[in-house]
């Protein structure tokens, strides 16, 4: 494969800048149907939810410490939404609870 | 220019625990290149033009299985074609009369985390503030995949699983705050995982790339949602302008 990588790469970046820039550039007006606002205004949330389960539970080497990432993810981002704070808390409850197991 | 400025400095910050959660993220994404028998500099390239998790993810597994340039390329746009939805939504996020320019450097890196950023921006989306959250988040993202592929072996493997579940806890924190505030986004992302969960479980779905999962969810759901709750204009000045 060694002649083909940075082809490879080349379609790899080629198509991914496309899907994202189109959208960005064709689109310059303010889109005023309601119903195509608001199917874009539920898009994120939906996206980023199906995203994280159930794959979470499957991203540790145990269910049971993906399902307390989970957890406690969702618990320190009802009370303070920090980012950081929510990643490093669900990624130290894997830890400990991959200790305790 | 002042502005722009506080804002790219803003973006700074902000990029900084998205950086973090990239180094550790793209670090297991450098692990599987290296598998994959990619080289460390063509990984970190890698990583460096396409700036996606899931998209890559599946590039290295069909590099290393040396499939066709077409093949890949419908690959990558399947696992990528939410970025397409992202892209609509800030396209109107951003503002209308706003430079060409800033439109073409923003298309380089939409991805989960900055589009959750953007989109919780209160108003229009300043392009400087997203200039600022790039030039933090993207070092991060391909020196995670260079330590992948160069280093990946020497961490404990605890270490590595506690890693992999960084990049959940940014979705959370993206979600669940706007969960907090609206009903509607709470049933929303309610169901969305639901839905998610059910389709992993029967059979006839669990065949399908859970990246075309993801983009049959989000279009039922999100068409669902804007039918039964459509949403009023979100602020007074936006219909002013008129057409």
């Amino acid at each position: 494969m060694e002649p083909n990588v940075y082809l490879y790469i080349a379609v790899v970046a080629g198509v991914t800048y496309l899907i994202r820039v189109l959208p960005l550039t064709l689109i310059r007006r303010e889109i005023k149907n309601t119903f195509l606002r608001s199917f874009l205004y539920y898009v994120p949330y939906v996206t980023l939810a199906a995203m994280t389960f159930p794959a979470i539970l499957q991203a540790t080497d145990s269910v049971w410490s993906g399902l307390a990432a989970l957890v406690v993810g969702v618990i320190v981002a009802w009370c303070s939404g920090n980012l950081f704070l929510v990643a490093a808390s669900g990624c130290l409850v894997v830890f400990i609870v991959e200790l305790l197991l | 220019m002042n502005t722009n400025r506080k804002q790219f400095a803003r973006g700074l910050r902000v990029g900084v625990p998205i950086s973090l959660g990239y180094l550790a993220v793209s670090f297991t994404l450098g692990i599987t290149a290296k598998n994959a028998g990619l080289s460390a500099f063509q990984a970190t390239l890698t990583s460096l033009l396409v700036n996606a998790s899931a998209g890559q993810y599946a590039a290295f597994t069909a590099m290393a299985a040396q499939s066709g340039f077409l093949e890949i390329a419908i690959l990558e746009a399947v696992t990528n074609a939410r970025y397409i939805l992202m892209s609509c939504s800030l396209s109107q996020k951003l503002p209308p009369k706003g430079k060409l320019w800033h439109r073409l450097v923003i298309g380089f890196n939409v991805n989960d985390e900055l589009f959750g950023m953007a989109i919780a921006e209160p108003d229009k989306l300043n392009a400087w503030y997203y200039f600022g959250m790039m030039t933090v988040a993207m070092p991060g993202w391909a020196l995670g995949t260079f330590l992948g592929t160069s280093v990946g072996n020497v961490l404990p493997a605890n270490v590595v699983s506690a890693l992999s579940v960084g990049l959940y806890g940014m979705f959370l924190a993206v979600i669940i705050p706007a969960a907090k505030k609206s009903k509607i986004i709470l049933g929303v992302v309610a169901v969305s995982m639901a839905a998610s969960f059910a389709l992993d479980c029967i059979p006839l779905f669990a065949q399908v790339a859970s990246g075309t999962r993801i983009i049959l969810i989000t279009v039922v759901i999100a068409a669902g949602a804007a039918l039964l709750f459509p949403v009023k204009e979100e602020g007074e000045k936006e219909a002013e302008h008129g057409a």
